[in-house]
């Protein structure tokens, strides 16, 4: 008999306390940050699709070497070049020499995986991860980024 | 003659009113204070502080496609929603809401009102077995297991209260109250000193009685979908949503009346329909704290607390009433 | 369509459980056979989330699986990560320095709290009560906003690499998690009290579920589930790998064997990660985070290659079968959410839906990773 009481009134005293501790936390500020009007700034090393990275002179370090196409797993990244002529100084002559000048660079977005192998895998240092997060829209296409263009944007 | 019947035009007009403006705006406070126990805003877009909430939903609510599933028993389908508001609706017509505010004082109030309260119950059983849902048909199974057992101990505590007061006119119930917190009814005197018991006991039945957590087992969101409103869109839910906010206010418009008073200031200097309304939204913010805190019981946990807890308790009660106001 | 409902003769109905359903926690059907509210029968149809996770690493070289793995579980991902990341280090024998094993195993440990917080909010939101979830979620984040300052992803990590780690550890980083650990332990006697301790949760959870040793033994469930019958098994004690030996910790074991013992199981293992952390963080040594010598081109010798690690659901395996050129011949992972959930048919006969619901909650299931 005495259990039968006692069971009810430990019972009630537990569900006392949870109400005491939702009484308390009613009180503390509001945690939630209201987006549109507030945003956050993105920590340094935080991943958004990768951008292409320039030199002193504004053209893109990148040197179509391919390795990150390579090694990206889902084969978002396409790229060509073509090969340019070029002058330069050997041991005192003139000499044609030719390297490779990068023509397209394109990312598809919608199947990069933000894994950080194409980053990585460039020994020139020439992509990044960019911060961007605020990526919307209702079209797939705007989602094939055109890196040298938009390299050239960001230039201009 | 023409001039009484303005009047009770005017006053029954007037609590549909109230309880029509209570259902929608409820849904708002219960929003922003769900929201703030769980350290979030609630709704904070529409209009100032959220208040156009309720009439965004509202016009979302009617401007949706009402659809009844096929094979469904369409007169049972429809039915169902407007039962389960219209009950609690009507209601307010007996409630006072001070001494001359009341819309009809009638004698049986406190009958009255617990006859409606059991239609709703049979809306509940409409809505699970017209929508042809075996979820919908489960849970409303237990939403009637469920009120059929709160009602017995709700019951058996306003006899106690009868019993104390001598009549069943809610207006009457609450002016024997007068004069100060000593005199309500929560407080134990010598003809019945368990009265504090008898108000927790009538305030879980009125949480189990209107579907509100712990006790939302007809609506059980996480385990079977929707609970028994499944099948119901637009409308229909928005029915049963409002009717269910207007059986927390009728809930708590009870529980002041026999229990805090009514009208009655704590400390008898200014007694007002102020008091009242503050007494309802104190009442309806510890529902709202109660429901955002605890997890759901089980059925069997419900029926067991029902039976073996609360009815044998209110009983005793009852006859510790009984005999000590024949000495008293 | 009208017309009755047609009622079998022994009166029992179908109710399915739906790939769509709150409770179930990703894409998982369970075609139930009902008698009223009483479970005669059930059968778990699985496969709605099958994403060739093991295919992939066939066709794959080894670098580029990286990704795969934190999407199998994505609660716990780093622990995923470590095992296939310790895996190809045992095959093409890799050493990793000091560092990245101490940061490995923080890491982890860390996002074995994220995990378990997150069921913990689930679990209680299943039952009924809606608020412990956000209080979990905000504690979570802080264990967000911590790794993403590290790594720059949220919830798909691909922070480790063969043979160390793709970044280093800063002190933000360090004193963010020192900080951390006090709040956290604040926190769960928070939980303690408006959980674990409310009569109605306990009511709910009591006796529910029952899942013995034999049960756990004849399907393999492993981690909270076994230790939460009795079973003292963890990984990290019973087969040591990586730099765990190093670290002073309990393993929690219960032996009610109901859906409470498994509860209790993983409040206390928050409480045991957090001191793994603090110790990590104390003893963390300075130096390199990658080795010297890496092979360009990983290309492990032939040979079949096996590596268990214990994550927040068990004890996830991955084998390796390579047969020397750069993609593995095969590529098998050993889902432990697999074999907790195969119990279930079994375990929940003769029970009500609410109270097998709640069993499932008890068993921490993510389809997809049952699904891989």
């Amino acid at each position: 008999m005495g259990a039968y009481f006692s069971d009810i009134f430990l019972g009630l005293w537990s569900l006392v306390i949870g109400l005491g501790i939702t009484f308390r936390e009613f009180f503390k500020p509001v945690v939630t940050v209201p987006y549109p009007y507030k945003t956050i700034k993105m920590s340094e090393r935080y991943r958004g699709h990768i951008e292409l990275i320039e030199d002193e002179e504004g053209n893109p370090k990148c040197v179509a070497c391919g390795m990150c196409q390579r090694a990206c797993p889902s084969g978002c990244i396409s790229l060509a070049s073509k090969s340019v002529e070029y002058e330069a100084e050997v041991k005192g002559e003139m000499k044609t020499k030719k390297k490779k000048v990068l023509t397209k660079y394109d990312l598809n977005f919608t199947t990069c995986s933000l894994c950080g192998q194409c980053v990585e895998s460039c020994s020139f240092g020439a992509i990044t991860f960019s911060k961007e997060y605020n990526l919307a829209s209702s079209r797939k296409e705007d989602f094939h980024f055109d890196l040298l263009n938009r390299l050239k944007e960001r230039n201009s | 003659m023409s001039l009484t019947i303005l009047n009770a035009l005017v006053a029954v007009v007037a609590a549909i009113a109230f309880a029509a403006l209570n259902a929608a705006y409820l849904v708002w406070a219960e929003r922003r204070g769900a929201g703030r126990i769980q350290r979030r805003p609630g709704p904070n877009v529409n209009g100032p502080f959220g208040l156009l909430q309720p009439p965004a939903d509202g016009i979302k609510l009617m401007t949706k496609q009402l659809m009844i599933p096929g094979g469904a028993d369409k007169a049972l389908f429809m039915v169902a929603p407007v039962l389960a508001m219209a009950p609690a609706i009507t209601s307010f017509v007996t409630i006072p809401f001070s001494e001359t505010i009341v819309a009809r004082s009638m004698d049986i109030g406190v009958l009255m009102i617990f006859a409606f309260a059991s239609l709703g119950g049979m809306a509940i059983l409409f809505a699970g077995w017209g929508s042809r849902n075996k979820y919908g048909v489960m849970a409303s199974v237990r939403a009637v297991s469920q009120a059929i057992s709160y009602e017995v101990p709700m019951l058996i505590t306003v006899i106690t209260i009868v019993m104390m007061t001598g009549t069943m006119n809610l207006h009457e119930l609450a002016t024997s109250q007068a004069g100060g917190m000593w005199n309500w009814n929560i407080v134990p005197s010598l003809s019945s000193p368990l009265m504090p018991v008898s108000f927790l006991i009538f305030f879980i039945c009125s949480l189990a009685e209107t579907n509100r957590a712990p006790f939302d087992l007809g609506e059980a969101e996480s385990e079977l979908v929707a609970g028994f409103h499944t099948e119901y869109g637009s409308m229909g839910f928005g029915l049963f949503f409002m009717g269910e906010y207007a059986n927390i206010v009728i809930g708590a418009s009870l529980i002041t009346i026999l229990f805090l008073g009514g009208w009655d200031c704590p400390l008898g200097l200014f007694p007002g329909v102020w008091w009242f309304l503050l007494k309802i939204y104190l009442l309806i913010f510890s529902f709202i704290w109660i429901r955002w805190t605890f997890p759901r019981t089980t059925i069997y946990g419900l029926l067991n607390l029902s039976w073996k807890i609360l009815i044998p308790i209110s009983l005793f009660n009852l006859l510790l009433t009984a005999g000590l106001l024949k000495v008293f | 369509m009208s017309g009755p409902i047609h009622i079998r003769p022994d009166e029992t109905f179908t109710l399915n459980v739906g790939p769509q359903h709150p409770a179930t926690h990703g894409v998982l059907r369970v075609k139930m056979e009902m008698d009223g509210e009483y479970i005669v029968k059930a059968e778990t149809v699985l496969g709605y989330i099958h994403r060739m996770h093991e295919l992939m690493g066939e066709n794959r070289t080894y670098p580029q699986v990286l990704p795969n793995l934190s999407r199998l579980d994505y609660l716990g991902a780093l622990g995923y990560t470590h095992g296939h990341v310790l895996a190809v280090e045992r095959a093409a024998g890799i050493e990793v320095p000091e560092r990245a094993e101490y940061i490995r195993a923080i890491t982890v440990e860390l996002n074995r709290v994220a995990s378990h917080l997150f069921w913990f909010g689930a679990f209680v939101m299943d039952l009924g009560g809606f608020t412990p979830l956000m209080y979990a979620i905000e504690d979570r984040e802080h264990i967000l906003d911590m790794l993403e300052a590290v790594t720059g992803s949220r919830l798909t990590y691909c922070y480790y690499r063969f043979g160390g780690l793709y970044n280093d550890v800063d002190d933000d980083f360090i004193a963010a998690a020192r900080a951390f650990i006090p709040r956290m332990r604040k926190s769960l006697k928070k939980y303690d009290a408006l959980v674990t301790g409310n009569i109605i949760f306990r009511k709910r959870l009591e006796g529910i579920g029952p899942i013995s040793a034999e049960m756990c033994r004849k399907y393999g469930a492993t981690g909270p589930v076994a230790r939460g019958a009795g079973l003292d098994f963890d990984v990290r004690k019973n087969e040591p790998y990586s730099v765990y030996p190093e670290f002073d910790f309990d393993v929690p074991v219960y032996h009610e064997c109901d859906s409470l013992a498994r509860y209790k199981v993983r409040m206390d293992e928050m409480e045991q990660s957090l001191r793994i952390i603090e110790q990590g963080l104390d003893k963390l040594p300075d130096g390199p985070i990658m080795p010297k010598k890496k092979p360009k081109l990983i290309k492990p010798p032939v040979g079949d290659y096996y590596q268990a690690v214990e994550t927040a659901r068990g004890s996830f395996g991955i084998r390796i079968v390579s047969d020397g050129t750069k993609n593995a011949y095969r590529f098998k992972l050993r889902s432990p959410t697999y074999s907790n959930m195969s119990l279930f048919d079994e375990a929940c006969e003769g029970m009500m839906i609410m109270d097998a619901l709640a069993m499932m909650g008890s068993l921490d299931l993510v389809i997809p990773e049952i699904d891989r």
